[in-house]
């Protein structure tokens, strides 16, 4: 299983992907993928530690899937979470 | 409407800066998630999936043309040009940022609208009938005991942390708008035989995974005591709420468990301490607050039916809408007007900026500048001369608010769903948009007649499905969404709770099911005048199950 850690940025709640830099990206396709436990929870203490500096909220390990070299959230939750509302807000 | 005195201003204005302080900590590193949580909440900041969203109160869904515009500029300044108006009244903003939010609040003071309550575990915005005030079939206006109880319950700090959430609507008409048997408290005024004044009170009502029509507690108070006999409610229930699971925390639990009358009993020991004292509201208190909502100067008019008829037989777009979207006003010639915030294929309940401060425009052309945000996600205009109908229907005819809809199918409640919403299972959105896609023909809705769909994302129940006639409730089964139909849920004077048809369909059969519930009541109707919910009430569930599921229902996965 593939997986990835997420949170929302503190100062404007966005949501983000670590990456392999130590950054954190609001694109999932920049995101650091693991695909065993010791490397998740490595993931998951760099995430602890980003929320303890204030960086970040709640960050948490998704499973992803990779598609034609794209990196897809296997959850439909993260999914929009991912890529946002599916319905065309504001046009109204 | 209520002007806020000088205390208000003064306790609003530092509860802003005292929230600046609060996001200047937290953004310094200063305060962690776990200890900003309950301040944010208590000023109405979530963190949904996407972003923070600030949810703004509408007192008791009473809107002026100014604070409308100052909505729209916040949408634009701040959000991404949208607001979302929502099943009590208030209006939310998806795409705040922490930093912006005390410049938010600030902005919102200038327009005496504030965000304080809004969220947490204590009593939340004031909820009441949208007509009130205007309706014709109205004993008494509401709007001035929700703002005697706005003023008593705001940071109230006896019931700062209540085991949990509360929430409190008011009707002052014998048609309930305000669905008061599915709040935690219920008034409804009555007149006694001399024809004063007085509240019925419901207790512990309210939806969620463990649905509860309220109970009747007293039939009767003096209007004068009602302060303290909340107080009494709200004591009983501070003390004896379950704090240890969440999920049983809410008052319904708490009088289920006791039983009403050992809950009545309860509640009339602590009544009596306190009764008489200083929460009984002092007359010149009531006279106070009661001017702030003498009727507006309305000309003296008559009622110009007949006309109305004629153009409605001319331009019979114009008759659907007068039909469905018009309703009776208590001042001769005047009209209340619902704008559709229901048109099809658009998300129930959103407006963008642009629209808000075109609604002002029309609020203060044609409604003395006054508005209503109403439950099921709409706004009125509740002082619109009869005679102006026909111009204002072309105005909201070219902003696609004039959908002749209210109080038909397409006028779905729907929640943010997993669109935006952190506790969403499923999407609710794009439900109501696949079935007001589905239902386009006004002259069909039109014949269907008086039928609510009410859609949530999960049992949390903001989009009220137990009490929709029809209520969808979206599950998640195994990653995948999945759509659970309710039948018979009414949140009107007789409300109901629904019953569940069958097994979870997925969203692309969720149409057609609708339409097989439809098609079923309008051959089993005795006449047109019998509604779905009548119908409903004398056939049962089981015509509805064969015509949705066929004779020998299929077993799915949800």
């Amino acid at each position: 299983m593939t997986q990835v850690l997420t949170a929302n940025r503190l100062d404007d709640g966005r949501v983000v992907f670590l990456t392999p830099t130590g950054d954190w990206s609001p694109d999932l396709n920049d995101a650091c993928t693991v695909s065993d436990d010791d490397a998740a929870q490595e993931l998951s203490a760099v995430g602890a530690l980003a929320e303890a500096a204030c960086t970040v909220i709640g960050p948490y390990l998704i499973e992803v899937l990779e598609d034609e070299g794209q990196l897809q959230a296997a959850a439909i939750r993260e999914a929009i979470r991912a890529a946002g509302p599916t319905v065309q807000a504001g046009q109204f | 409407m209520y002007r806020y005195d000088e205390f208000d201003h003064q306790l609003v204005t530092e509860r802003v800066e005292q929230f600046r302080k609060q996001v200047d900590r937290r953004l310094a590193g200063k305060l962690t998630e776990d200890q900003f949580k309950p301040l944010r909440l208590m000023n109405g900041l979530y963190l949904q999936l996407h972003a923070y969203m600030l949810r703004v109160n509408v007192p008791y869904g009473v809107l002026s043309a100014r604070q409308l515009r100052k909505l729209a500029d916040i949408a634009r300044r701040y959000d991404r040009g949208y607001g979302h108006f929502t099943t009590r009244q208030n209006i939310q903003y998806n795409w705040v940022s922490l930093a912006d939010t005390p410049d938010i609040l600030a902005d919102l003071a200038t327009v005496e609208m504030n965000a304080m309550q809004s969220s947490g575990n204590c009593v939340r915005n004031i909820t009441a009938d949208p007509f009130a005030g205007r309706a014709r079939d109205e004993i008494e206006d509401p709007r001035v005991w929700c703002e005697l109880i706005r003023q008593y319950s705001i940071l109230n700090p006896e019931f700062a942390y209540l085991p949990r959430k509360f929430k409190i609507a008011v009707t002052g008409a014998p048609n309930d708008r305000a669905a008061v048997g599915v709040h935690d408290i219920g008034l409804r005024m009555h007149h006694d035989a001399d024809g004063r004044p007085g509240f019925e009170v419901l207790v512990g009502g309210g939806q969620g995974r463990t649905p509860v029509i309220g109970k009747t507690i007293r039939d009767w108070i003096e209007p004068e005591e009602i302060l303290a006999y909340i107080e009494a409610i709200l004591r009983v229930y501070n003390l004896h709420g379950r704090r240890d699971n969440l999920y049983k925390a809410r008052i319904k639990i708490l009088v289920n468990a006791l039983g009403i009358d050992k809950f009545r009993e309860m509640v009339d020991a602590e009544w009596e301490a306190i009764r008489g004292q200083g929460l009984t509201v002092p007359e010149a208190e009531q006279a106070r607050i009661a001017q702030y909502f003498r009727p507006p100067a309305w000309a003296s008019l008559r009622d110009i039916d007949a006309e109305l008829e004629l153009q409605a037989t001319a331009d019979p777009a114009f008759g659907a809408w007068l039909n469905s979207n018009v309703s009776a006003h208590k001042a001769p010639g005047y009209a209340i007007v619902s704008l559709s915030l229901k048109a099809p294929g658009r998300e129930p309940g959103d407006l963008s900026a642009d629209k808000m401060d075109a609604v002002a425009t029309l609020a203060d052309l044609y409604s003395l500048g006054e508005l209503r945000v109403t439950h099921r996600q709409n706004l009125v205009l509740p002082d619109v001369r009869q005679a102006d109908l026909k111009e204002l229907f072309r105005e909201l005819v070219s902003l696609e608010l004039a959908t002749p809809n209210i109080g038909l199918l397409t006028d779905m409640i729907a929640c943010p769903g997993l669109d935006y919403c952190a506790l969403a299972n499923a999407r609710s959105i794009p439900v109501a948009q696949d079935i007001s896609r589905h239902f386009t023909a006004v002259d069909k809705l039109q014949e269907i007649g008086a039928l609510s769909i009410n859609i949530s994302g999960c049992m949390n129940a903001c989009g009220h499905h137990h009490v929709g006639n029809i209520g969808i409730l979206g599950v998640d089964k195994k990653g995948k969404e999945f759509f659970q139909i309710t039948l018979g849920g009414a949140s009107d004077q007789n409300a109901t709770l629904g019953d569940r048809l069958g097994p979870g369909l997925p969203q692309a059969e969720v149409p057609g099911a609708i339409e097989a519930i439809v098609d079923t009541y309008l051959a089993q109707r005795e006449s047109e005048q019998e509604t779905f919910l009548a119908t409903y009430r004398r056939v049962g569930i089981d015509p509805f199950k064969t015509a949705v599921y066929g004779e020998e229902p299929v077993r799915r996965v949800a």
